[in-house]
């Protein structure tokens, strides 16, 4: 029940977003606001896996190209799928890599599976820079609609919407992870995942569990990305700084709540696009490593740890 | 099919000494997460800041490469004392290693990266030394000294760690500390100092690799991310910590590398390591030449 009403304060939070970007009304604005809602999603997907069992993903970007590149496929064989579509084909397509990933490494320590996701991006960048159909390594072209398809606006504000949509659901998803048996177990995991083990809890499925389900929301988060650039190439689709930041946020932000990676992903999301659009985009970058650095070291708790006891 | 006999000679001598280059790029990595147990993918990194000292040494004051990299141990290996005392403080103390630790050298990894970018740009860059463009030729075989010379670096450099390790009482130490810290402790020596001597040995190793690696390919601040799959691919072949072990696991990689970009194209040659890594971990996650 408590679920039901944090999903509607979610849901009328996300309609009061879109109504105050309505009102402003800067085409802008709303190019600037779904890099961070992305980013939410991103971060939160990442927590799912990293914050709650401890288990450390470095291949935030091959998840989120997997997706964006399942929409560039789908885009030119059946172009006439609505987007939400697209997005759930992106999403169990990197929720499956998850889950294979998973299986081959997760028996073993968390470093190996960290190395593992480290050398998936080269890897899986490597097969979409050598698969001609999508553009290889010259890129593809998307052509973006200009219109909204459901309200009248922009095709912009469409993938505002969507992203925000996105937003709303994983959130709620984190929440409700965090207070259910799924998330007992994965913080004991976390904890000490030989006693956990021992007392049974079945550490495998619940890791698979979670690879998936994080694998799956950061592909449904890149799915829109196409739409969104209009021209995708492998190294702009699997860009370090989507991993560098979708880890920096939640670290930023604390890892142990939901509300975490939100705060991480605002902050670090706006400060990075306003010092983008300012200094240089290499700058902004320079900026979320020493930052991520600066807060391992010296607030461990994250940004949440300032306010609890 | 004389010819193709001489295609898959060829290819087989420069994957041996490609590998022979593998080894010196990942025997850092042996020590650091085979022997102390520290995941430091930012190990790349501080190679291509060796490319680039060893590139301004060369392009600036004239320098022969090699010489100048060996020359510059010392700092490097100040360079990773000072990341490990920080590491040690941060994380090791406080008995929380795992994640933040990781997302530390994380941090670190792009924070070089993204350094080297901004004073150097994305231009590649070489280096200019006598042996760079001449081969030798035995029958149909070519050797370049392109990659002779860093290959007899890279053996001449293993050998000396190898010695160290084995006979001089530090090097023991490091040995002790990777077997036994406890143990260690209660000999009463302190593990953080002999971790530290040896977390900065690891990283003096990037100045030599760093420069051998200029020799064999120009470089640019992003390569070192193709290199993260192959080192902790070898070094986890080779069994954690074990240097022959890592010697050989490099060889076989860097055969499988040629054989494949000779065959098939080297676009796809970064595919063969990953796929390398994940077969050692599903099959056999101690190594080929690991103790368990």
């Amino acid at each position: 029940m408590r679920n039901v009403w944090f999903f509607l304060l979610a849901l009328l939070a996300a309609a009061a977003t879109f109504a105050v970007a309505r009102l402003i009304n800067n085409a802008y604005g709303f190019f600037a606001g779904y890099v961070v809602l992305q980013y939410i999603v991103l971060a939160t997907a990442w927590n799912i896996l990293g914050g709650y069992t401890g288990y450390v993903n470095f291949g935030t970007a091959a998840f989120f190209a997997l997706g964006a590149y399942a929409t560039v496929v789908l885009h030119k064989t059946v172009p006439l799928l609505p987007l939400p579509v697209m997005m759930m084909v992106g999403g169990t397509i990197s929720g499956l890599i998850g889950l294979a990933m998973g299986y081959l490494t997760l028996r073993l320590r968390g470093t190996f599976f960290s190395i593992a996701t480290l050398a998936m991006a080269v890897v899986a960048q490597t097969l979409i820079t050598n698969w001609n159909f999508v553009g290889g390594s010259r890129g593809a072209y998307i052509i973006r609609p200009s219109q909204s398809p459901i309200f009248p606006g922009d095709y912009i504000q469409y993938l505002f919407v969507v992203m925000l949509a996105l937003c709303v659901v994983s959130v709620c998803i984190a929440r409700a992870i965090e207070q259910s048996r799924l998330g007992y177990g994965f913080s004991a995991i976390r904890d000490d995942e030989g006693a956990a083990e021992a007392s049974g809890v079945p550490t495998l499925r619940l890791k698979l569990i979670a690879t998936t389900l994080s694998g799956g929301l950061m592909g449904m988060a890149g799915a829109p990305l196409p739409y969104y650039v209009t021209y995708l190439d492998p190294t702009s689709g699997f860009s370090l700084s989507y991993a560098v930041n979708t880890i920096a946020m939640p670290l930023i932000g604390g890892t142990a709540t939901w509300i975490g990676p939100v705060i991480g992903a605002v902050l670090l999301g706006t400060l990075q696009q306003v010092a983008t659009v300012t200094i240089s985009s290499a700058l902004s970058l320079l900026i979320v490593g020493v930052l991520l650095v600066v807060f391992v070291v010296a607030a461990p708790k994250g940004i949440v740890g300032w306010f609890t006891r | 099919m004389d010819l193709s006999f001489d295609l898959l000679g060829n290819a087989l001598v420069s994957g041996l000494l490609l590998g022979g280059f593998y080894a010196a790029v990942t025997i850092g990595v042996s020590i650091s997460f085979g022997m102390l147990d520290i995941v430091n993918i930012a190990h790349p990194a501080f190679i291509i800041l060796g490319s680039y000292t060893a590139y301004i040494a060369n392009s600036v004051f004239g320098f022969d490469p090699i010489l100048a990299s060996i020359v510059l141990t010392p700092a490097f290996y100040l360079l990773g004392a000072a990341i490990y005392h920080i590491y040690d403080v941060s994380f090791e103390r406080r008995g929380d290693a795992s994640i933040r630790g990781l997302a530390f050298f994380f941090g670190v990894l792009f924070i070089t990266e993204v350094t080297l970018v901004l004073t150097f740009g994305v231009d590649y860059r070489l280096v200019d030394a006598p042996y760079i463009g001449p081969s030798l030729h035995a029958g149909s075989i070519d050797l370049p000294l392109r990659l002779l010379v860093p290959f007899g670096v890279s053996m001449a450099l293993i050998a000396a760690l190898q010695l160290f390790m084995s006979y001089t009482f530090l090097g023991r130490a490091v040995q002790a500390v990777a077997q036994d810290p406890m143990a260690l402790r209660l000999m009463a020596a302190n593990p953080s100092r002999i971790k530290r001597i040896a977390f900065g040995l690891s990283i003096a190793t990037c100045s030599v690799a760093g420069a051998i690696l200029i020799i064999i390919q120009p470089v640019e601040p992003s390569i070192a991310r193709d290199y993260i799959g192959r080192i902790f691919a070898i070094c986890v072949m080779g069994g954690l910590g074990s240097f022959k072990g890592t010697v050989i696991a490099a060889m076989i990689l860097g055969i499988m590398e040629s054989l494949t970009s000779t065959y098939y194209g080297p676009s796809w040659s970064p595919a063969v390591a990953f796929g390398f890594l994940l077969l050692t971990l599903a099959v056999r996650p101690s190594g080929l030449f690991g103790r368990g």
